[in-house]
């Protein structure tokens, strides 16, 4: 059984005390411009999930404590959770460093980008 | 491959039953195959033995990273059904199931195949509602099933609990007569001595580790066994399909979480129909010896590490409490999990792809073992014609950009 800690309110529950919210950092294509979007576009947005055995990064809601939303960093072979981490921003640089398969690429530009300007927010 | 008849084993009895050949052979991986096929559980080894019988396609193999069927095949909770809503659904699930009826005697290997009958329970409004759409859907698809009132199904199970005041009380039941079970082991078993027969090389202990391609095309497969060259390969590999599939360089829409199952005791006969209670999540039949077989819902969150979580479990039992009193005393022997792939629409995937002689057929999510037969006949025959077969294409890959979905979420959400 997981055990987790919400980084909003700090309170630390068992799995059925909070909500899973699926893979992190997805965006959805068709806010800004509709019109431009393509239908392999749409499906990337509804149905394409990285899926990793090992480093993967989720939602969550803090279910029975402060209703809030929050980020994880998981892995899905050891069920050990990495770090926690606010809704509006990216994982930790190591943790992005660490990321493998269809994550690893997700990163890369971010990870420049963290690189580039250190000490800044990430934001998502 | 030794016919298995009362001659045969009259003929061995006489030696003390010291000669029986294996089952099945265990070849070492030959350089180059007309086809591979990825993963020997039922699916796998099912699509190579009709690639062989229907297609006369015999020198492929299939490749396994463990033992043949010890994956998902192994871990089910061996219930065959197709009393599915959406047609394209009814048409490959009642193709497995009709399969099933006398696969014993087509693989001339005892597959127990049980077709003892399997109730959907109706316990509220709405899934009373919900059933009877289905149960019009399926008679119009001429499938054998109908509603049965709360007096019928207390007299197949009597075990129930009818109290009218219950939490969710029997409203009724849809009831699939030639629904059931068979021995799940045996199938992936079956399947693997016919093929093995035919000439397949069932290689195990072989993990993929990649794909090789020469741009649009596949060419072979690295296995810890070597490299193996094939200019078509099928991907059968359940929960791993994601993993394997990016070694391909292609993604898939599939998300891998862990589905826990257990079985009590054995006790004496005292159910012998299936019941789903698909409102409060659980399910449950008796095996042949005498353990209650009993499952549950999905745990929520992708997983690969076939440990499940105690509130699934915790779950699926209070459920069955309140279903069957009669239960709550009993000692649960074993529990376990498997890894399942779920698509967004929760139907399977059955489809070429994008490379050239990659094929890939997942996705079953928590309800593959029933369509194990029907699976391996039109996954076969679309390796072997390059095309889907008519009963696979609305399975395809191509459903997701058009968003022409299967949804049977509603349907199967939990029992599957």
């Amino acid at each position: 059984m997981l055990v987790i800690n919400c980084p909003v309110c700090g309170v630390e529950g068992e799995e059925g005390d909070f909500h899973y919210g699926g893979q992190a950092h997805i965006r959805r294509p068709a806010t800004t411009d509709p019109d431009s979007i393509s239908d392999a576009e749409q499906r990337d947005y509804l149905f394409m999930r990285h899926n990793p055995k090992g480093l993967h990064f989720e939602r969550w809601r803090c279910d029975r404590g402060c209703g809030k939303w929050f980020h994880a960093a998981r892995d899905t072979m050891s069920l050990e959770f990495k770090a926690y981490y606010p809704i509006t921003e990216l994982p930790p640089l190591e943790l992005m460093k660490a990321a493998t398969g269809p994550w690893a690429e997700f990163f890369k530009d971010k990870i420049a980008a963290a690189e580039a300007k250190p000490g800044g927010r990430r934001k998502r | 491959m030794n016919r298995y008849s009362v001659f045969s084993i009259a003929r061995n009895a006489v030696n003390y039953h010291k000669d029986w050949g294996r089952a099945w052979r265990s070849p070492e991986p030959k350089p180059a195959y007309d086809a591979v096929i990825v993963g020997a559980g039922g699916h796998g080894l099912a699509t190579a033995y009709y690639l062989a019988k229907e297609h006369k396609l015999t020198n492929i193999a299939v490749v396994e990273k463990g033992w043949l069927g010890g994956g998902n095949t192994g871990r089910n909770t061996t219930i065959i059904r197709s009393n599915y809503l959406q047609d394209a659904s009814i048409a490959i699930y009642e193709l497995a199931r009709s399969l099933y009826e006398d696969l014993s005697q087509e693989l001339n290997f005892n597959i127990m195949f049980s077709p003892r009958g399997l109730l959907m329970l109706c316990q509220t409004e709405h899934e009373l509602r919900a059933m009877k759409r289905t149960s019009h859907a399926n008679r119009l698809a001429g499938l054998d099933c109908r509603m049965i009132l709360p007096a019928e199904v207390k007299q197949l199970v009597p075990i129930i609990n009818d109290d009218p005041g219950a939490r969710y009380p029997i409203l009724g039941a849809y009831y699939q007569p030639r629904g059931g079970t068979a021995r799940h082991d045996a199938v992936a078993w079956g399947y693997a001595r016919g093929a093995d027969a035919m000439g397949v090389d069932i290689i195990q202990n072989c993990e993929v580790t990649g794909i090789r391609r020469d741009g649009a095309k596949v060419t072979g497969i690295e296995t810890t066994r070597g490299f193996i060259s094939t200019p078509k390969i099928g991907v059968v590999v359940a929960g791993h399909t994601s993993l394997i599939m990016q070694m391909a360089g292609v993604n898939m829409p599939i998300e891998s979480v862990c589905l826990q199952a257990l079985v009590s005791e054995p006790i004496k006969p005292i159910i012998d129909v299936v019941v789903m209670a698909n409102t409060v999540h659980g399910y449950m039949s008796q095996s042949d010896k005498g353990e209650l077989v009993i499952g549950g819902g999905a745990d929520p969150y992708n997983n690969y590490s076939q440990r499940g979580s105690f509130p699934s479990l915790e779950h699926t039992i209070t459920a069955l409490v309140e279903t069957f009193p009669v239960i709550s005393r009993l000692r649960m022997l074993r529990q376990w999990a498997g890894i399942v792939d779920m698509t967004g629409d929760r139907s399977p995937i059955i489809s070429k792809t994008d490379v050239e002689g990659l094929y890939v057929n997942g996705g079953w999510g928590t309800g593959g073992f029933k369509t194990i037969p029907g699976s391996g006949f039109v996954f076969a025959d679309t390796m072997a014609n390059d095309r889907p077969h008519p009963i696979a294409e609305p399975f395809g890959l191509n459903r997701f950009v058009e968003g022409r979905l299967i949804d049977e979420s509603v349907a199967a959400a939990v029992a599957h």
